[in-house]
């Protein structure tokens, strides 16, 4: 009766149609429309894209999909986490180590070890960077360390029960305890400076037109399969007793269902799919250091969620980008009114519109004034059904 | 607490008792909300619980459901699982469902998925990845819908029914989880009069197959509900027997009905 035999049609039936065609545009787009425009049209015509503008999107497609990580986790089971910079960032650190042995002898000193080593002295590499010069192993620690760090918090954090703002707090003191552990220069992974000056990537020269479009659309293949997977996950019974996590616990234990594992095994998910964002995040704006761990990035992500709508999935990339858009003006026109604005943003969603974006957009539909409901008063989603004992 | 075992655990009630309670004492912070309790509950009885505010019923269920530990005593369902070392979930999975005082049903699930939770078989997070509901499991959904009258809400979220609908979905949630032993929590509070003699109805009917446990102050509903009445005064037994034989009892007039 369980059918574990076929998988696909659950997942397929996981996304409705509409979201599937917006899936395959954003899919044609990201793969077609914009690699030609910005590879095929010559810098200055009118619909040439530039490289900053394969950059920025590129970017953004690896928020959106941290903010879908986010929202699985704090808009599905209710764990709302203020320290998922910290897995982006261990994603991004990961794959940095394989990026800066990629230098090879072009840096500054010509060593076979990266600069900021060298710059300390340092005459060989420490263990934990043996192996980076092979890429699959990078990909691989992007994947496990964020994964393995998310894993043994969680199951302190939620074997003693911790929940609410608690946790919440715990998070933030955890990405703000990493953050000083890796501006410190011993630590072994550049300090404050982090790692940058990158040349190539898997053997392409990293600016090149090619590699930006090809980790771009890398960017925006991970986003699209990170909502796919989230969405059949929480239409899956799976993420129903996700939602019974979110509202009500103890009420689910009495029910048999033990919590720690569905709350352990969605918040290690997050935490992978915020690694790979990160991997991919740092080949295209070419640095990591460790404000990408600081408690206000963290508390961004968290930011572009609630903008968005929380336990939407849509919305948190819908949040990731217009939040990001508008950062990208802001700090060009009046970088010093960007944390201002952002502050009125949290408070303005916070108190005006708890659904989000999406959640404004829902709420209008069934409003909208069409002919057949003002001619039979009693329309099909109006409180027909309300008479009851 | 962290294991967990794919068969639930078999519950032994070959002497025909399945919950046994010696000599429970919980203290908070030196007072005895149970004090040398001594209560058993036979297979397939209706036992009623009633005792002034404070006289334990709640920490009963508590102890029964492993939410508090006792400090003294023994907790027993069936002859072989001890209560006291088994955690929640596993006292859940072995067959014992509880109803809360205020309804707690999933308000932002539907009716229908509030009843699938309760229902499902496999618990583990593993198993619901792939789970899908077959056609017994629909059946038993439908026949639990039509049986607590709310067949037309299915598709509703819980949040929106009435109250007397959410304690009976609450029932159902308990009939689909299909318990051996089930304690219910005042499940008549708030009722209308209407409710109540319908919600008598439902919980006679569970009884039988299984034991059933109800903590009451109405004493209408007692009455109604027949069964074996407990009288709990001050952490422990003050009287138990026939409901006409303990409104009789001097003891019991004095510290519960008489005033």
């Amino acid at each position: 009766m369980t059918a574990r035999t076929s998988l696909l049609r659950p997942l397929l039936r996981a996304t409705p149609r509409a979201g599937w065609w917006a899936v395959a545009a954003a899919a044609a787009l990201a793969f077609v429309v914009l690699p030609a425009l910005h590879l095929l049209v010559a810098p200055g015509h009118p619909l040439h894209v530039s490289d900053h503008v394969v950059t920025v999107a590129g970017k953004i497609a690896c928020y959106a999909t941290v903010a879908v990580a986010l929202d699985l986790v704090w808009g599905y089971a209710g764990i709302l986490s203020l320290g998922h910079g910290l897995f982006f960032a261990l994603g991004g650190y990961a794959f940095g180590m394989y990026l800066m042995r990629s230098i090879g002898r072009d840096g500054v000193y010509q060593s076979d070890l990266p600069d900021f080593m060298v710059f300390l002295d340092w005459k060989e590499l420490p263990w934990f960077w043996h192996g980076t010069d092979h890429a699959a192993w990078a990909v691989a620690l992007a994947v496990l360390v964020p994964g393995l760090v998310a894993f043994v918090f969680g199951w302190f954090a939620f074997r003693s029960r911790i929940r609410g703002v608690y946790f919440s707090i715990i998070t933030q003191a955890l990405t703000y305890a990493a953050m000083l552990l890796f501006f410190r220069n011993d630590t072994g992974f550049g300090g404050n400076n982090g790692f940058t000056d990158f040349k190539r990537i898997f053997g392409f020269p990293i600016a090149a037109p090619g590699t930006r479009v090809a980790l771009f659309a890398a960017s925006v293949a991970v986003l699209l399969g990170t909502l796919v997977l989230c969405r059949w996950l929480v239409t899956s019974p799976f993420g129903g007793v996700l939602r019974a996590v979110r509202d009500g616990e103890p009420r689910l234990r009495c029910l048999g269902y033990e919590p720690l594992w569905f709350k352990l095994g969605v918040w290690t998910l997050s935490a992978v799919l915020c690694g790979v964002a990160g991997a991919l995040y740092v080949p295209q704006v070419g640095i990591i250091n460790p404000s990408e761990m600081s408690t206000a990035a963290s508390i961004e992500i968290a930011i572009w969620v609630a903008v968005g709508g929380r336990g939407t999935l849509v919305g948190a990339v819908l949040g990731a980008v217009l939040v990001n858009l508008a950062k990208s003006w802001f700090t060009k026109a009046m970088p010093e009114l960007w944390l201002f604005f952002l502050g009125f943003l949290f408070v303005a969603v916070t108190l005006f519109l708890p659904g989000g974006l999406v959640g404004l957009l829902r709420s209008r539909r069934p409003r909208r004034p069409t002919p057949a409901s003002v001619a039979a008063p009693p329309s099909p989603d109006g409180p027909a059904e309300e008479v009851t004992a | 607490m962290t294991a967990t075992p794919a068969a639930p655990l078999q519950v032994n009630t070959g002497h025909g008792v399945v919950l046994y309670l010696e000599d429970v004492t919980v203290s908070f912070d030196g007072f005895k909300a149970l004090n040398g309790l001594t209560l058993y509950v036979n297979v397939g009885e209706l036992r009623c619980v009633i005792g002034p505010n404070g006289a334990g019923k709640t920490t009963m269920m508590d102890v029964v459901t492993g939410r508090t530990r006792p400090d003294r005593g023994r907790a027993f369902f069936g002859q072989s699982l001890d209560l006291t070392r088994l955690s929640e979930v596993e006292i859940a999975r072995a067959g014992i469902g509880r109803k809360f005082q205020k309804p707690t049903v999933f308000e932002a699930h539907t009716v229908l998925e509030n009843l699938e939770l309760a229902g499902a078989r496999d618990r583990r997070a593993r198993g619901r990845l792939f789970a899908l509901p077959g056609p017994e499991d629909r059946r038993r959904v439908e026949e639990t819908l039509a049986l607590v009258r709310l067949t037309g809400e299915a598709h509703r979220p819980a949040g929106l029914l009435s109250h007397g609908q959410k304690q009976w979905l609450e029932i159902g949630m308990l009939l689909m989880q299909d318990p051996k032993l089930l304690l219910l929590d005042e499940p008549v509070a708030g009722l209308t009069d209407e409710e109540t003699a319908r919600s008598a109805d439902l919980i006679r009917g569970l009884a039988g197959n299984r034991s059933v446990v109800v903590v009451e102050h109405d004493m209408e509903f007692v009455e109604r509900l027949g069964g074996t009445v407990t009288v709990l005064h001050e952490g422990a037994v003050l009287a138990e027997g026939p409901l006409a034989r303990i409104q009789k009892d001097p003891k019991v007039i004095e510290v519960y009905l008489g005033r």
